[in-house]
């Protein structure tokens, strides 16, 4: 069970200036966001603050200078993203680009898309979204049926992502798709391939599909005879599998598998100060947090170690999830909620309607637990 | 988790426990008997001075270190005193008292003291005031908890030797050494329960299947895991909190760790009872051994609620972000 094992971290030597540094930020700009934009929190676009945390060098700041990065180590980064998260700052635009599709890039890509794309990333100027499911594809990805055909110069490809997030607002995609069939009786896991695709080519379409709290959140993509040149491939054709399970424990490892409902807990304890009636459920709260903080910066140690903490992302993500999806009911433990300031009012309204999409995104929960038991040795 | 030294000392006390304890020992432990031969086997690893300070004859070690070690014990269902001569040497030593050799345990004054009637020596902490006396020299009334593990209330007499707390670690050091220590035992005890459960779980056949196979079995004990990884970080964390700052600096910590033990501790043995299901309520199986002790350990050095009452209240009382207030208490290395 070594996939399960955890070594604690220290912050990296300057953590407490460089959170001085991104608190100073966030202070310029946060009297523009609602509190509906804080609790939307990694899920707010904003391209405008986008740019300036890229003018920062806080978007992929862990990547090579010359690819506009500034070669800091991830529990650097991690600093920057738990001080983002806290804040609920907009930072919806770079999240993706940064935390998946450019190291995913400069992993496996070619010199020629490195220079492309990254330095662009960490401008804020391509703004990147992840293209998985399908209508008729979801936790069983391998099923997907989107296609990428050889033509002369390139692929086209044919077929439908759905429940890409901001999609309509994104500049590339970086799609899995199926490069070739699957051989007779061997692994679905075959055959596929990750392909970088431009929002704006000719024969993509998006459509925003409204969300239960009324936004247009997320999107469905379809590609009719979409033309990709020969080098929108990723990495190796027929690995895509591979590369986008490895891509994984970026995704999931972060302090936005916990904290996405943060700003309400900080309105909360605000809001609570002199009700000692509240103490006991703040308390469980902030408890709960120190745990989660604590494991989220030892897989944060071991990307920074270069290893593979694939099961641990996948159980500090499912840990994580359930404390974010409780807080506002939790909340609602300690105080009604037309007692509550407006802006807590309101972030709590949103975030109610909002939590059951954190034990979705990202990988189920019933995803996330079937690793987990997989290491235990019972698949 | 922990440190190098704190794997090695782990790997030779679970080596002693294969060899001398097992579930006749934590039987007869319930019975009231000493595990003599078990408590031999782990003593001869010396790790009762382990939090003593080298120059005052103790191996120097941090709580850090023995966190491995109290995992292991718990793994086995801690049948012999071991975590609590740790924790009497650890407090007896910073009030400046001689450690004796033996089996010594302690508790806050008024609590009831673990393996009280076992023990050569005990510490008996009020407040900052820190007294040793023989055990055979106080009038114990026997008593003991849910898991029948001896909790015995003595009555005092004149101590064999007194001293004072330092600053560091403060008037409740007695309730957060024990909070530390429960908190890694949980962990322990968990890592043993869950590993019944998924043996359980891989040998038990119903439907033509190992019920292992179920995916409602998996996903509970996917569950069980993960409350079990985040209590050893838990303690871990709150062990290295109180190695920097002394015990007293580390409350909030080691009150953070026990809320997390406390908690995963219920979820843990109800998802092990429920894998193993009748088998696991017998006397026979060894199961209960382990899950009386998570019920009971959750009570020892404050409950969730008592703690998280405290860390509430704190947090309420603290001006600014809670968040400000949880990042102020990050530490960088020395450069």
């Amino acid at each position: 069970m070594t996939g399960l094992r955890f070594d604690l971290r220290d912050p990296p030597p300057g953590a407490a200036a460089l959170r001085a540094e991104v608190r100073a930020f966030i202070a310029e700009h946060e009297h523009g966001w609602a509190p509906e934009v804080r609790a939307r929190s990694w899920m707010g676009f904003d391209r405008d603050f986008t740019r300036a945390v890229g003018a920062r060098g806080w978007i992929g700041m862990c990547w090579p200078t010359e690819y506009g990065g500034a070669e800091r180590s991830f529990l650097d980064r991690n600093i920057v993203l738990e001080e983002m998260l806290a804040a609920g700052a907009p930072v919806g635009a770079h999240w993706i680009g940064d935390r998946q599709s450019g190291p995913l890039i400069l992993r496996l890509g070619t010199e020629a898309q490195r220079q492309k794309f990254l330095p662009k990333i960490t401008t804020g100027d391509y703004a990147f979204c992840i293209g998985l499911s399908e209508p008729d594809s979801g936790s069983d990805l391998a099923s997907l049926r989107t296609r990428a055909d050889r033509v002369d110069g390139g692929w086209v490809l044919n077929g439908r992502k759905i429940w890409t997030t901001f999609g309509h607002l994104c500049d590339w995609m970086i799609a899995l798709v199926r490069t070739s069939p699957a051989p007779e009786g061997g692994s679905r896991h075959q055959g596929l391939s990750q392909v970088l695709v431009d929002l704006k080519a000719p024969g993509v379409t998006i459509r925003p599909i409204h969300d239960l709290v009324g936004e247009k959140g997320f999107n469905e993509i379809t590609f009719d005879d979409v033309q990709l040149p020969e080098d929108a491939l990723v990495g190796q054709e027929g690995a895509g599998w591979a590369q986008a399970t490895s891509e994984l424990a970026f995704e999931r490892s972060g302090p936005d598998r916990y904290m996405s409902s943060h700003p309400l807990l900080e309105a909360g304890i605000a809001a609570l100060r002199d009700d000692p009636a509240a103490a006991t459920t703040l308390g469980r709260q902030v408890a709960r947090l120190w745990t989660l903080r604590s494991m989220s910066t030892a897989v944060a140690g071991m990307l920074q170690d270069g290893a593979d903490p694939v099961r641990q992302a996948a159980l500090v993500k499912d840990l994580g999830n359930d404390f974010e999806q409780a807080l506002p009911d939790r909340m609602r433990d300690v105080i009604d909620t037309d007692a509550m300031p407006e802006e807590m009012r309101r972030m709590h309204a949103y975030l109610t309607q909002i939590v059951p999409t954190f034990s979705l995104r990202g990988g189920t929960r019933e995803i996330m637990r079937g690793i987990i038991a997989r290491e235990l040795g019972l698949r | 988790m922990g440190t190098t030294i704190g794997a090695e000392l782990a790997e030779q006390a679970t080596r002693a426990l294969d060899d001398a304890a097992g579930v006749a020992v934590l039987r007869a432990v319930e019975d009231g008997a000493f595990p003599a031969a078990a408590w031999d086997a782990l003593g001869a690893l010396g790790l009762g001075v382990a939090l003593v300070p080298e120059d005052r004859g103790g191996a120097g070690l941090g709580f850090l270190d023995i966190v491995p070690v109290l995992e292991a014990l718990g793994r086995a269902g801690a049948p012999v005193p071991l975590a609590e001569s740790i924790g009497a040497g650890a407090l007896l030593s910073a009030a400046g008292i001689e450690v004796p050799d033996g089996v010594l345990t302690f508790a806050a004054a008024g609590a009831p003291v673990p393996w009280g009637r076992h023990a050569t020596h005990v510490a008996l902490v009020d407040g900052a005031r820190v007294a040793l006396y023989p055990a055979a020299a106080l009038r114990w009334t026997h008593g003991t908890n849910t898991a029948r593990e001896a909790r015995d209330i003595p009555t005092p007499v004149a101590p064999m030797a007194e001293g004072t707390m330092p600053n560091a670690w403060g008037a409740e050091a007695a309730m957060l050494v024990t909070a530390l220590l429960r908190s890694a035992q949980i962990a322990g005890a968990m890592q043993g329960a869950l590993a019944l459960a998924v043996d359980h779980a891989n040998t038990r056949k119903q439907f033509g299947r190992p019920i292992g196979r179920f995916q409602a079995v998996q996903q509970q004990l996917a569950v069980f895991a993960a409350e079990t990884s985040a209590v050893s970080v838990a303690a871990a964390a709150a062990a290295r909190a109180a190695d920097r700052r002394g015990l007293a600096g580390a409350a909030f910590e080691i009150g953070c760790a026990k809320v997390t033990a406390g908690e995963a501790a219920a979820k843990g043995a109800a998802i092990a009872h429920q894998v193993l299901a009748a088998m696991g309520i017998t006397e026979e199986h060894s199961l209960h051994h382990l899950t009386r002790r998570l019920w009971s350990w959750r009570e020892e050095g404050g409950t969730e609620r008592f703690w998280s009452a405290r860390l509430g209240a704190l947090v309420q009382g603290t001006p600014g972000p809670l968040w400000t207030f949880i990042t102020d208490r990050d530490e960088e290395p020395a450069a």
